[in-house]
């Protein structure tokens, strides 16, 4: 680990004035991404600035029903506060089945959003990759891709977003709210992080500069038909091959609203809205669902090691979306797929 | 320069490819409690707690596995919770409370975690155990397991290469039928 400054921020401000024009500070909340790729210098920040005073540990009721939550709250205590069990309970279990409970003790709302990809080839500095040293090529693309994106890749990179919380954000349509020097602004989801395209380098639409303070869930929670579905290579604390976060609108057997978005994919949370549009107004079953994740996977590509995946995928939105329509979710506990 | 010790994360501090421009690595100085010591330190603040209660406090009970919160060897309690020491800077936890597995006992009496360990012979070579009974304390402080499966989910932050985890199981089921 190259020397760095520390310092601290005492609040929103004073975050955003520290790190402005430095384009090698960093700030650290939890530290369990950022930490790591330090150590292993894949990030080399000069300066570190410790935002973990700023007082954005609160989850609050929003005044359309809906509930706003602090940058700075912990995900163990995201996936435990109640109203978050009680009325988005897809978030609850996509938190619980990424990392360990040490790490969800420590991993902040804000930063799981920016966590890096898992890809070797990204934490190992004597390979080429484009995303840590960008014109250096891919070593993915005709390395070792078992882990990595079937939908939305570029020839500069297939890595895949690593985020099991995120998955479930971007099936309810979070927003996050941002401050940075020209002031206050919110991303939905969708665009919050981006395709790899020729910038890889880039994982977020956030500003250099900018700090994360909310991520805002709309009334809408799924509460009563839902699941969050991840199959991986162990049981517990690995990274997704495939998940898939379900929420269902049920009118009888009737698809009033279906979403579905999936993990361990791409570069990014990936939904498709034609896909979702093949679940309107149809009825809840198998027929439906297969055809639904047909028109996600049209356009999907495996490489030499995880074409499995798109086979995987299909089976998981299937499974997922009838776990959903029964309302009988996945148990992050018991690890029998239903 | 802080010391480094025997650290092998720590890279040559005269290293210049290693120094960052500037007034990069001032040392900062914190204040924390371990096994309910308060320690005033200087640090460099590349430090984990980690680092810190192993080479500056020689409480070698903490293990170093993987240094890349992986295995889960590492873990103590932060403010009660349990949390991959090497993955914190010690400058970011002014005032904290740490508990490493040398502050569980009291007064020479086991913890009972570590009496039901002895008793259900729940380790080999021992390496992962300060970690995993850390551990298995948040769980029962966190108060969110109570079936076997649970358990197992819930302590799956603490790898056991000699496979022990049959009897770690039995040994927190003793422990939380006490607690």
């Amino acid at each position: 680990m190259i020397e760095f400054q520390y310092a601290r921020a005492t609040d929103v401000a004073d975050a955003v004035r520290q790190i402005a024009g430095n384009p090698s500070a960093k700030f650290v909340a939890g530290g369990t991404n950022l930490i790591d790729l330090m150590k292993m210098e894949v990030e080399r920040p000069t300066k570190v600035i410790d935002i973990t005073r700023l007082p954005l540990k609160q989850v609050e009721d929003t005044s359309d029903g809906g509930l706003r939550i602090g940058a700075l709250v912990r995900n163990s205590d995201l996936a435990y506060h109640a109203p978050i069990e009680q009325r988005y309970p897809v978030l609850a279990s996509a938190i619980m089945a990424g990392a360990s409970q040490q790490l969800r003790n420590m991993a902040t709302t804000g930063g799981n959003l920016l966590q890096r990809t898992r890809c070797h080839y990204f934490y190992d500095t004597s390979t080429p990759c484009n995303k840590r040293a960008p014109g250096s090529g891919c070593s993915a693309i005709d390395g070792h891709n078992r882990m990595h994106a079937i939908l939305g890749t570029s020839d500069a990179c297939i890595a895949v977003h690593p985020s099991d919380m995120c998955v479930a954000l971007a099936m309810l349509e979070a927003k996050v709210h941002v401050t940075g020097a020209s002031g206050d602004r919110s991303i939905a989801f969708a665009d919050f992080h981006r395709l790899p395209g020729d910038t890889p380098q880039r994982d977020t639409n956030l500003d250099a500069g900018e700090v994360i303070t909310a991520v805002e869930l709309p009334p809408k929670g799924f509460a009563r038909n839902y699941s969050y579905l991840k199959v991986r290579d162990r049981l517990s604390y690995a990274f997704a091959l495939v998940s898939v976060a379900v929420g269902l609108e049920l009118d009888g057997d009737t698809i009033k609203e279906g979403r579905f978005a999936l993990g361990g994919v791409a570069h990014k949370p990936w939904r498709d809205p034609r896909a979702e549009a093949a679940l309107q107004g149809q009825p809840a079953n198998t027929a439906t669902f297969a055809r639904a994740a047909d028109v996600l996977l049209r356009e999907a590509r495996g490489y030499e090691h995880n074409t499995f995946k798109i086979d995987l995928a299909r089976r998981c939105v299937v499974r997922a979306l009838t776990q959903a329509a029964r309302g009988t979710p996945q148990s992050q506990s018991s690890k029998k797929i239903a | 320069m802080a010391d480094s010790r025997a650290d092998p994360s720590f890279h040559s501090p005269n290293d210049p490819t290693r120094r960052a421009n500037g007034s990069a690595g001032a040392e900062i100085s914190v204040s924390l409690k371990v096994n309910g010591t308060l320690h005033a330190l200087t640090l460099d603040p590349r430090t984990t707690i980690l680092d810190l209660v192993r080479e500056h406090l020689d409480l070698t009970g903490t293990k170093k596995g993987c240094d890349q919160g992986q295995c889960g060897a590492c873990t103590v309690l932060i403010d009660g919770r349990r949390v991959n020491s090497c993955l914190t800077f010690a400058v970011m936890y002014e005032g904290a409370e740490i508990t490493t597995i040398e502050g569980l006992a009291i007064n020479g009496a086991l913890h009972p975690l570590q009496q039901a360990f002895i008793d259900h012979d729940a380790f080999q070579c021992g390496y992962c155990t300060p970690g995993q009974i850390c551990s298995a304390a948040g769980l029962i402080a966190e108060g969110r397991s109570k079936t076997a499966e649970e358990i197992r989910e819930l302590m799956s932050g603490n790898i056991c290469r000699c496979g022990a985890y049959t009897n770690i199981i039995a040994a927190i089921q003793q422990a939380m039928g006490r607690s």
